[in-house]
């Protein structure tokens, strides 16, 4: 069952220029991002700095205001509401945030950051609150004890537990995570993620999991969608994604993560250069400047690619890779020269292939 | 066999706080040869910044050197050096690349002025020549358009070409050793991979000698030969890569490649070292992982287990070699009866 559906959300932030605060260009932060969560699943957003994915995260939850777009949340448009529709739809839907250090405020104790939620939405009062709050430290790995502590006696990794204590308190159905791991060592960071897993098993939980991480992706999602620059570029089953990353940025974002194996030497595909701005994103593919896939041409500088099924539940934006829905008519019409053939490249493949994968023309 | 380049014997850099003494590094002794990348890798806390800072004798109050330590560099002990001399040797032959480029550079001046200084004070170059070292070195660590580059200001480059302006600074002298303290962590993974290529590529081209800090083992295997793991402000275990992960023996190491998720790996469910790393202020007495170890005895608790010899060249702080047979009895550590995390 569809739990979020998001349509074409775009979210520009205006640049603006000298003392009048003329608007001199438009930052396109999210760029025209479709995607739906069922109840119950993971679906990871991943990307490099700058790509949009914090800022999707955000808009989804109306923490910032869209430019355009649409989500339905469990039948409610979320754009339309009023604040207290809102209000009361925000019970459902949870953030967990990054940094553990600057998301929990100083001057509360524990306690009463994971009973501010309960309060606002009068779900308990008094000693009933008092007992769920020491249920829910529990819950998360926190003695009941230190519910009369403040954050800076805990530790990064108990206070991401903290954070997700008080996403949990108001008993929602969807959680955006946002980077909830990042700023954690490894053995924290597993601690977490384990609980994250956990408590979805247990409450059914379903998450929107921001991340730049694609080795903690792996481990915790259903779906992968890759952004670059605004765009989804590719979205897949987890195990697609890795397996056969369609998408060349995707095929060089997982041939850069360092392999913990001594033995193996993997070819890596070095991508040059920066991200582009997204106050100025190339024309076309917003990726052809630094691709490397052997028929990239003038075509990709000018057809915007559209995010096609290239094999079931497996979707990429890339002409090059077939099936296109641009021709290549379309393409020599724009100036294409090199006609779509299939490519992935051996270095970005983590493992063998599925032998029943959709295409046949499997390079060998 | 030649004299290791850098040779750190019994290091300890303690803090004397408002809270107590904080033993930040305690007792640590390693070495980096001529021309080899030695990984350092460890969680926050476990001290492995402040040993990098100790080496360029960086240590500011409350901070302490403390005396037994001694640190070797090319036949000198940088610890009994005067101010002027150990100025000499930082930068010039032992340089560091910071972990977050934006704050290692100075906003005010361009990116060409910062090189050029570090050309003109330690080379005595005039301020031409100085500069046009700055743009060749800018061109070495693969900028593109060095000569346009070198006027801009650090916020006008991107995380990964700062930092790249670091490497360039670091290597204007030539060093025969660089401290590079997590040089990717503030990076995305596919300039990360850009950086540390072009790290490798250096060192190959010169010689130079890498001490590479970082919390990630992902990093390690793919660009160091032999590797150092710290806790609680020691050395636990040291050993070449390819037997520190293919054998590793200290149950620290054992607990932190397994809380790794790696890409390609099909564990549901990722290995968690429970609890957290003790405080400096009070490290727990006899072995400091203790309370985290799933194979902890009581010998554990009474003696602090030294440096056994594994193998050729492979050392781990555990009473595990000299009792093998307690791997065969894994319990539930300390930290995790408790049923919840301790603070």
């Amino acid at each position: 069952m569809t739990l979020l559906s998001v349509r074409d959300l775009t979210k520009h932030f205006p640049i603006k220029r000298g003392v009048f605060g003329q608007v001199s260009g438009q930052v396109r932060a999210v760029d025209g991002v479709s995607f739906d969560i069922a109840a119950g699943e993971t679906l990871a957003l991943v990307g490099e700095s700058g790509c949009g994915k914090s800022t999707t995260g955000r808009v989804v939850l109306r923490l910032i205001e869209p430019t355009s777009g649409s989500v339905q949340f469990d039948g409610n448009d979320v754009f339309a509401l009023g604040a207290g529709d809102l209000r009361r739809l925000r019970r459902k839907m949870q953030i967990v945030f990054q940094d553990p250090f600057s998301s929990l405020n100083p001057r509360m104790s524990i306690g009463a950051i994971v009973r501010e939620g309960l309060t606002i939405h009068k779900l308990a009062e008094g000693a009933a609150a008092d007992a769920r709050v020491r249920e829910l430290l529990e819950e998360v790995g926190l003695r009941p004890e230190y519910a009369s502590r403040y954050p800076h006696e805990f530790s990064g990794g108990q206070r991401q537990r903290v954070g997700i204590a008080r996403a949990l308190s108001v008993e929602p159905t969807f959680i955006v995570c946002d980077e909830p791991v990042s700023a954690l060592d490894v053995s924290v960071q597993a601690q977490v993620v384990n609980l994250l897993q956990d408590l979805q098993r247990d409450r059914g939980l379903a998450y929107l999991f921001i991340a730049h991480d694609l080795s903690v992706v792996e481990h915790i999602a259903n779906r992968v969608a890759v952004m670059y620059l605004g765009h989804i570029v590719e979205l897949a089953a987890v195990n697609d994604l890795y397996g056969t990353p369609i998408m060349p940025y995707t095929q060089a974002l997982l041939s850069a993560v360092p392999a913990p194996d001594p033995g193996v030497k993997r070819e890596r595909i070095l991508l040059a250069g920066d991200v582009p701005s997204p106050a100025n994103p190339p024309s076309g593919c917003v990726f052809h400047p630094r691709c490397q896939h052997p028929a990239r041409d003038a075509a990709c500088a000018a057809i915007v690619p559209p995010l096609e099924e290239k094999a079931p539940g497996h979707w990429a934006a890339c002409i090059k890779q077939p099936p296109t829905a641009a021709s290549w008519e379309a393409q020599k019409a724009a100036g294409g020269t090199n006609s779509p053939e299939f490519f992935l490249p051996r270095a970005a493949l983590h493992r063998s292939v599925d032998s029943t994968s959709a295409h046949q023309s499997l390079p060998a | 066999m030649t004299a290791p380049l850098l040779e750190i014997e019994n290091l300890r850099t303690w803090f004397y706080t408002d809270s107590g003494v904080a033993r930040s590094v305690d007792g640590v002794s390693l070495h980096v040869d001529h021309g080899e990348t030695l990984g350092v890798v460890g969680e926050s806390g476990c001290g492995k910044s402040v040993t990098a800072l100790s080496i360029l004798r960086l240590i500011r109050a409350p901070g302490r050197i403390e005396a037994g330590s001694a640190i070797r560099f090319e036949g000198k002990d940088l610890l009994t050096l005067a101010e002027r001399d150990i100025q000499h040797v930082r930068g010039n032959r032992i340089a560091m690349v910071f972990q977050e480029p934006m704050t290692a550079l100075n906003p005010v001046f361009t990116v060409g002025d910062q090189i050029a200084e570090v050309a003109r004070i330690h080379a005595g170059m005039s301020r031409r020549d100085a500069w046009e070292k700055a743009v060749e070195m800018l061109r070495l660590v693969g900028i593109p358009a060095p000569e346009q580059r070198a006027h801009e200001y650090p916020h006008q480059l991107s995380g990964g070409m700062r930092q790249r302006v670091v490497i360039a600074m670091a290597l204007v002298m030539n060093p025969a050793l660089v401290i590079a303290d997590e040089p990717t962590t503030a990076l995305d993974v596919t300039i990360q991979a850009q950086i540390l290529e072009l790290l490798a590529d250096l060192t190959k081209r010169f010689g130079t000698s890498i001490l590479l800090i970082t919390h990630d083992l992902g990093v390690v295997a793919e660009n160091c030969a032999r590797v150092i793991v710290m806790y609680a402000g020691q050395v636990v275990e040291e050993a070449t890569t390819a037997e520190l992960f293919s054998h590793p023996h200290h149950p620290y190491t054992e607990g932190l490649l397994g809380a790794m998720p790696r890409v390609g790996g099909n564990a549901e469910r990722l290995a968690t070292i429970p609890g957290t790393v003790p405080s400096p202020t009070a490290w727990p007495d006899g072995c400091r992982f203790r309370e985290r170890c799933m194979y902890a005895w009581e010998r554990c608790a009474k003696e602090h287990p030294p440096l056994y010899q594994i193998g050729a060249g492979h050392v781990s702080r555990c009473h595990l070699a000299v009792e093998p047979e307690r791997r065969s009895q894994p319990h539930l550590p300390v930290a995790a009866q408790q049923g919840v995390t301790a603070a």
